[in-house]
């Protein structure tokens, strides 16, 4: 392998960590979407909120990072996806521009809208990101309807590069069943991850107990979903890459990808393993508190293993229905290798990056938390 | 084939401005209270005193509500590039991308990480883990605001960089180039600074609110206090980077200083206007009198002194960059239209290329290459039609970088004045310039706002200078999708605006003694 490529795959594997690590930070948005049902009272929404609103950043934060990384390390798919599935990204975008003050304002006096508005659009937050956030990466593996033409911009009339096929610019991903089950999976993993968390971090009896309940109702359709996209997904075409560059159909591609690279095979089986022991087990045993670890660590190295499947092995990671040899793949849409090069440097600092955060989480996670620690904050949502 | 569309380019360009605008409504107070919120709480940890932990966690509530506000609008620039500009994302987003994946990596998590330690910790760490988080707030703002306009130095000054033909793309040779370009480094702190200015304005004239109320005495007095000092710091750095933007601009991007000035024709000791009314039937190609009325500013030569540092020094006005002309070292300009036939001789060397390398003639495809990289230094012109398309609007430049620095000067003044009152212990007493300070708050956002107008409009038609014009850039979405996200964009933040406001007016009024 030469260093470029060595460097695209690395960049592609951070890529697909970091998507790996928002799916888990979705918990955020999971606990969201069920703001007006898991709690009662006021004093239940409050705790939630807040148990919620310290950590919302996280998942902001990977979500811009993913985004800024996408664009650094493989610009073409960020010029192909966002310009041509507009519709598509701009509401995720906005469903999650919403979120960004409505923690902050919902509490504040004169917030003119209402702490109830701000709550709702909490709500769609969770219900809307997740849900197209999910829908918009099975697209990295049913395709979109792309052309890609470089040559395009020496026609001074018309010089883009990338353009859509369809007027409904990304929307149309919603009618392809296979989108949904992913889209609905992520949706429903974002619910079990919340409950868990809430499990973990409440000190609050009820809500304990209805996070349990929760737990099971979410993990039913979460269980059916994401089996119902992965086993499409294994037992479908792919759009595989041969030597001399061009895209082509392959039977069971991504399951041939699960077979031929074992390591990302088995990391993908335990992960799955993973993410259903910290579900079963906190159904099963009430005082079993870590779920959310098992969960959370699960899911991080399952959409990772699920990315790489997709990226690595001669695959196209963007594929064009509309003309197989538009696709994407990590070697055609990457940064240049002075680029990746020059970014890889900047990536050694993350393990820094990633031991404060986990400094700053210990430090604010000392013990659970309770309507007596919110009371007592003055920053309090 | 589908052509472009200049309307969807009008729309595009607007929806971008109207999301930078509103972004850079929060940005600054974030940067500026930032830094007075950190020293007020140093202050508390040095001297133990509750007065500065009040008035800490008082900025600290406003500096939350605007951070906010900022984050819900940065996320929406950030993904336009690709969503609106998605040819641009192609073209340069070998260099452009990295900034912001490091700004990503490196700043955004430091801020997110210590905010939460920031509002949340007061009673669970100790005071100097605390204190450290506040601090490191601040330096992932800022450091944040480097690498963005690392980005955006670059768009106006292309550097570290080479054309690729087979990729179709300009791709990075020189990190360092691109980081520490003197473009780059000034564009830097001389943004940062305007924030620190406004901050210093906005804890200046609410401060200024509560002696005139007589509430909360003793924290306003040190409030005000300390964001004189810090006003005055500010300002005065930022006349120095101010001077060093000028001298940027007029190396590298003459038409920006030109509209700026509104200079059509081009002198030798060139005066700075100090005031002026534009006459509006003024063209570049006919002979109507630039002004109706103008007032230079009393130093001659100035504006050659200060664009190149030589009294005597040509400046070419917009005619001249138009027609061509000769600097004072004999270096010879080409026109306009030596420029555009370059760079359609350029692009037409670029799809040769291809097609050559497509058919396998590498000897061919090396002549058009060398062809290609004759003239890929005005690739850009290429896009462009007539001699018009190259200047900005220039009475939209013109007026506001008098009135941004006109603005400047005065918030120095206004500095000077409330520092040397107070340190007279007469402040309480000078009631017209406690209501000038307050007043002044949106002065500062006005000035800010303008300075961006000067920076972005002035390089128009540029997304990259000389290299892509904004019409090269733009995705292939209709018109009517980009109409209906301005709208909803614009309803989004102006009702986040109207919220802002009010939760900020009822926070002050409220008082630090709630806290």
């Amino acid at each position: 392998m030469t260093t470029y490529a060595f460097l695209q795959h690395y960049w592609w594997f951070l890529i697909s960590l970091l998507g790996g690590l928002l799916t888990f930070l979705l918990f955020i948005q999971g606990g969201q979407s069920m703001l007006f049902s898991l709690s009662k009272t006021e004093d239940e929404k409050k705790l939630l909120v807040n148990v919620l609103g310290r950590k919302w950043e996280y998942t902001f934060t990977t979500l811009v990072t993913f985004g800024g990384a996408f664009f650094a390390s493989f610009p073409l798919f960020y010029s192909t996806s966002f310009g041509g599935a507009y519709w598509l990204w701009i509401i995720i975008l906005f469903a999650f521009t919403i979120q960004a003050f409505s923690y902050e304002f919902q509490s504040k006096p004169g917030n003119v809208y209402g702490k109830t508005t701000y709550r709702i659009l909490l709500f769609i937050n969770g219900l809307l990101g997740t849900f197209l956030l999910g829908v918009a990466i099975a697209t990295f593996f049913t395709g979109s309807d792309f052309t890609v033409g470089k040559g395009n911009i020496t026609n001074i009339a018309s010089p883009v590069i990338s353009r859509w096929g369809n007027g409904w610019h990304g929307l149309e991903a919603l009618l392809c069943p296979r989108n949904l089950f992913l889209g609905l999976a992520v949706f429903f993993l974002s619910r079990i991850q919340a409950t868990l968390f809430f499990i973990n971090r409440l000190k609050h009896e009820e809500l304990e107990n209805r996070s349990h309940k929760f737990l099971l109702y979410n993990a039913i359709p979460f269980v059916a979903f994401f089996l119902a996209f992965v086993i499409s997904i294994f037992l479908s075409e792919g759009f595989a890459l041969h030597e001399d560059g061009t895209v082509f159909m392959e039977k069971y591609k991504y399951f041939h990808n699960l077979i031929e690279m074992p390591v990302v095979g088995i990391l993908f089986l335990l992960g799955v393993l993973t993410v259903l022991y910290g579900i079963i087990a906190s159904i099963l045993k009430k005082s079993f508190k870590k779920g959310i670890w098992f969960s959370g660590a699960g899911t991080v190295v399952t959409v990772t293993m699920l990315l790489l499947i997709v990226g690595y092995n001669n695959t196209s990671f963007y594929p064009s229905t509309a003309d197989w040899q538009s696709s994407l793949t990590i070697f055609n849409a990457s940064s240049s290798e002075f680029t990746l090069k020059a970014m890889s440097w900047a990536s050694i600092l993350v393990p820094i990056v990633v031991t404060y955060i986990f400094i700053a989480w210990r430090a604010l996670e000392k013990k659970k938390t309770d309507m007596d620690d919110i009371n007592s904050d003055s920053h309090a949502y | 084939m589908e052509l472009l569309d200049v309307s969807l380019v009008n729309w595009s360009r607007g929806q971008f401005a109207l999301t930078a605008m509103y972004h850079w409504i929060f940005v600054p107070l974030t940067l500026g209270v930032g830094v007075v919120m950190a020293i007020m709480e140093t202050l508390y940890y040095k001297t133990g005193k509750e007065v500065w932990k009040k008035a800490t966690k008082f900025w600290m509530t406003l500096f939350g509500v605007n951070f906010a506000c900022g984050v819900a609008t940065g996320i929406i620039l950030e993904f336009q590039f690709g969503t609106n500009w998605s040819n641009y994302s192609w073209f340069v987003g070998d260099i452009f991308g990295a900034p912001l994946a490091i700004e990503g990596m490196l700043a955004f998590f430091l801020e997110a990480t210590f905010i939460s330690i920031m509002f949340f910790g007061w009673n669970k760490v100790s005071k100097g883990f605390h204190l450290a988080s506040t601090w490191l707030v601040m330096l992932g703002a800022t450091f944040s605001a480097l690498w963005i306009l690392v980005a955006n130095a670059w768009m106006q000054y292309p550097v570290g960089m080479e054309f690729n033909p087979d990729t179709a793309r300009n791709e990075m040779i020189d990190f360092w180039g691109i980081l520490l370009s003197p473009v780059a480094l000034n564009k830097f702190f001389h943004t940062v600074l305007s924030g620190w200015v406004l901050g210093a304005l906005f804890v200046v004239g609410v401060s200024a609110w509560f002696i005139l109320k007589k509430r909360e005495l003793d924290f306003a007095l040190r409030s005000i206090k300390i964001g004189a000092i810090f006003g005055v710091v500010s300002s005065i750095l930022i006349i120095a980077t101010g001077d060093g933007s000028a001298y940027h601009v007029a190396q590298k991007q003459p038409m920006k200083l030109a509209a700026m000035e509104g200079l059509y024709e081009g002198k030798e000791g060139a005066n700075i206007v100090a005031m002026g009314l534009l006459n509006p039937e003024k063209q570049y190609d006919n002979d109507e009198e630039i002004f109706i009325v103008k007032m230079d500013v009393p130093i001659p030569k100035l504006l050659s002194l200060l664009g190149y540092r030589d009294g005597d020094a040509f400046v070419p006005g917009i005619k001249d960059i138009i027609e061509g002309y000769t600097l004072s070292d004999g270096t010879r300009v080409p026109s306009f239209a030596e420029k555009q036939a370059s760079g359609k001789k350029a692009i037409q060397a670029l799809s040769d290329y291809r097609k050559a390398k497509a058919v396998g003639n590498d000897s061919l495809a090396v002549a058009h290459k060398t062809v290609l990289d004759e003239n890929f230094s005005n690739f850009g012109y290429g896009y462009l039609e007539k001699p018009a398309d190259l200047i900005p609007n220039v009475a939209l430049v013109f007026y506001s970088f008098h009135i941004m620095v006109a603005l400047g000067m005065l918030f120095l003044v206004i500095f000077m004045a409330v520092w040397f009152f107070h340190w007279k212990k007469k402040l309480e007493n000078v009631r017209w310039l406690l209501w000038i300070s307050l007043f002044s708050i949106p002065l500062g956002y006005l000035a800010t706002q303008l300075g961006w107008v000067v920076a972005e409009v002035g390089r128009q038609p540029w997304a990259i200078q000389d290299v892509l014009p904004v019409q090269a850039a733009a995705s292939s979405v209709s018109t009517g999708s980009v109409q209906l996200t301005f709208f909803l964009f614009l309803a989004l933040f102006t009702a986040l605006l109207i919220a802002e406001i009010r939760i900020m007016v009822k926070q002050i009024q409220k008082g630090p003694g709630s806290e």
